[in-house]
């Protein structure tokens, strides 16, 4: 007959990508909760949740390929720089050359894929640190968009600001504004294109030999290869998809932002890794999930709100709290890894 | 005898990559190398010319690089949080010096008693670092990545974000002139904080101990050591050098720009250990390499500058430096080299022997 399971027992034995997942979820579900009671009634409404997908849409398309990276155990810091190149480098085609939409998603693709390829070359076949790598690819990317163009701008290109305006009604949901007229919730085409990619990734990690593969490599590079893995390839590959992710999340930026300057998405490479972390992907490699990145990413954005809200407007506050929320987060992590390995020891 | 000549091999990359610069200079403009003795406003002495500069701002990184050089080689990672600590560090001197008045007319606390506090405080950082990287071993470039974010705002936030400004002369020395020394001060610093290391590595263990954990932690503590201290204690001590350089940062501007001040200098300090030629995964370490390393590197920020290169551009052309040194160190190109130089040694062995 068997034991029946303690609620400790039960926790422990799940997985370490499914423990951290749960962990994640219910800490956004919290401080919603908590952001609700705090402020009223605010963070009920339809749109404010909407409004926090659209402004951070680019960020979970970034913090998708941050977290593939880190399955395998790599990092990637190079993803802010890049998409302000590639909102610098759209935006100067658009406005300066008269160039098209179609062209600018391209030259997007184009510069995510460059840094994909040759970051994920470096540290796959060169065996060089990926965090030096993307160190010194976040610092050329910073440069080279001064040196594309030094002055912010906004972009007037036609046939852009009508797809950067366009709005995308969300069927069911919605909220009486003041007048008493109802107004229908609106995502962007970001935020569209933001869960095709989480929803592909998802499927990719889970039931592909290739997202299975990646979470061999992060877990034990030397067992990965004893099984007929390719290391080598697997590594580049995930460097690839952080690339041109990071090239994909930098164009939704710049659809979002409608504007080229040096100074975008500062800081978008601290705010990926800390939705990848709190989203339960381990430093480590070989443990992680897209969908709890998602709830990083929305559990970041929410705390943000929170503050910005509560009149602590001040930009010090924001990189206070989400450094804070990052810290309790890493330790977390370890102190329940510790736990459970001590469970399972003594079972 | 083979240790010393591993050593020697050592150092010969900065200084292959100072020839390559000097040679390079010399080609494009001579005059980079003159110096003249002229006299400032004050009517004091001073030197003044590119190779100065370079002295006077590759002190600060030579500084910096001493503690990057050993939190390297205890823990095979980095600390990329330099630069806003230095930030806190040169807050709260001024902090300390100004009071809650942000332009006083005499200082509120003497100079010393302001090193000594920010000494504290960017140690009581570094040891929150080496807490993470040490007792809850969380890889150090993430550890540090917290601090990295959160430091030019809880600099920003000791001044509740006011620019204080320090009027007495003296205190402008520290990162200017003395009256009289047409040298500039921070080189003298830099000599002190080197021959302190020096003499610590010279009598103490720390340096011994530091590459036995580097190479193998956990061998090192089966041979008595203990490990999660000698991490702690170089990210301690990386501290403490920060809060000197903070002190030079602060003292050449008697005031504080947080959002500009030291930025991108844990680029800097991380590429002067690189190019001293030390394992950026850890271990064995030369110190000499990693100081000459940082001047190497400020030669160069200078060359780029002379070169009309702006400073908002300037990242993109060190980054080219930086993957062109670490591709080159990469294991597998450094294999290569020595195949093709087996190579070439046995095809000359058998010409002599034929």
């Amino acid at each position: 007959m068997e034991k029946k399971k303690s609620f400790k027992e039960r926790i422990f034995g799940l997985s370490d990508t499914n423990l951290l997942l749960i962990i994640t979820i219910v800490v956004f579900f919290v401080m919603y909760i908590g952001a609700v009671v705090i402020q009223g009634g605010g963070f009920l409404k339809p749109q404010m949740f909407f409004n926090i997908l659209n402004a951070n849409a680019a960020l979970i398309i970034a913090s998708v390929g941050m977290s593939i990276v880190m399955i395998t155990g790599g990092i990637d810091i190079s993803v802010g720089g890049v998409a302000a190149l590639v909102s610098m480098s759209c935006a100067v085609y658009l406005d300066k050359q008269n160039g098209s939409v179609g062209g600018a998603v391209l030259i997007a693709l184009a510069i995510g894929l460059a840094y994909g390829v040759i970051q994920g070359f470096l540290v796959a076949y060169l065996g060089i640190q990926p965090f030096i790598v993307s160190l010194a690819g976040m610092f050329f990317a910073r440069g080279m968009t001064t040196i594309v163009n030094t002055a912010p701008f906004n972009v007037q290109n036609e046939a852009f600001v009508a797809l950067k305006e366009t709005r995308i009604n969300v069927p069911g949901m919605g909220s009486l504004n003041k007048k008493g007229v109802y107004v229908p919730a609106y995502v962007e085409i970001g935020v569209i294109i933001a869960i095709l990619v989480v929803i592909a990734f998802f499927l990719i990690l889970r039931w592909t030999k290739l997202g299975r593969s990646f979470y061999a490599v992060g877990g034990n590079a030397q067992s990965a290869l004893m099984l007929g893995i390719n290391v080598k390839r697997t590594r580049f590959l995930a460097h690839l998809i952080c690339g041109l992710l990071a090239g994909i999340g930098g164009f939704v930026y710049f659809l979002h932002v409608g504007s080229g300057s040096a100074s975008h998405a500062t800081g978008m490479e601290m705010n990926a890794i800390a939705s990848s972390i709190i989203g339960g992907t381990m430093l480590t490699g070989g443990v992680g999930n897209v969908i709890g990145t998602l709830f990083g990413v929305l559990s970041l954005a929410t705390i943000q709100n929170i503050v910005s809200s509560a009149g602590l407007d001040q930009a010090w506050w924001t990189g206070i709290t989400i450094a804070a929320m990052l810290c309790l987060f890493l330790v977390i992590q370890s102190v329940v890894m510790a736990a459970k390995k001590r469970a399972l020891k003594n079972r | 005898m083979k240790k010393k000549s591993y050593a020697n091999k050592q150092i010969l990359i900065p200084l292959a990559a100072l020839a390559a610069l000097i040679i390079f200079n010399l080609i494009m403009d001579p005059g980079f190398f003159r110096i003249t003795l002229g006299t400032n406003n004050a009517g004091n002495p001073i030197l003044s010319g590119y190779l100065i500069t370079i002295l006077d701002y590759g002190s600060e990184l030579a500084i910096l690089a001493i503690g990057m050089t050993l939190v390297t080689a205890a823990s095979g990672g980095q600390d990329i949080s330099v630069g806003a600590t230095i930030a806190i560090a040169g807050s709260v001197i001024l902090k300390v010096l100004c009071g809650n008045n942000t332009r006083p007319d005499q200082l509120q606390a003497p100079i010393i008693v302001a090193f000594l506090v920010a000494c504290l405080v960017s140690a009581v950082f570094g040891a929150f670092n080496g807490a993470l990287v040490a007792y809850f071993k969380i890889q150090p470039m993430v550890a540090t990545l917290i601090l990295f974010t959160a430091g030019r705002s809880i600099a920003a936030w000791i001044n509740n974000n006011e620019l204080p400004i320090v009027s007495d002369p003296s205190f402008s020395y520290f990162g200017g002139l003395i009256p009289g020394i047409p040298i500039p001060t921070p080189v003298f610093i830099m000599l002190i904080c080197v021959v302190v290391i020096f003499l610590v590595l010279k009598f103490t263990n720390l340096g011994l101990y530091t590459q036995a954990v580097g190479i193998n932690s956990s061998s090192s503590r089966l041979n008595g050591i203990n490990p999660t201290f000698i991490k702690f204690l170089s990210f301690v001590i990386l501290g403490l050098c920060v809060a000197v350089v903070g002190l030079i940062k602060v003292s050449r501007l008697s005031t504080i720009n947080y959002s500009v001040i030291a930025k991108d200098i844990e680029m800097d300090a991380i590429l002067a250990v690189a190019l001293g030629g030390n394992a950026l995964s850890g271990g064995k370490f030369n110190m000499a390499a990693s100081v000459l390393g940082a001047y190497v590197i400020q030669f160069l920020t200078t060359t780029l500058y002379k070169m009309q290169v702006s400073s908002d551009a300037l990242p993109a052309y060190k980054a080219i430096v930086v993957i062109l040194l670490v591709v080159l160190s990469s294991p597998v190109v450094r294999e290569g080299f020595v195949k093709l130089g087996k190579k070439i040694k046995a095809g000359s062995v058998q010409k002599g022997v034929a």
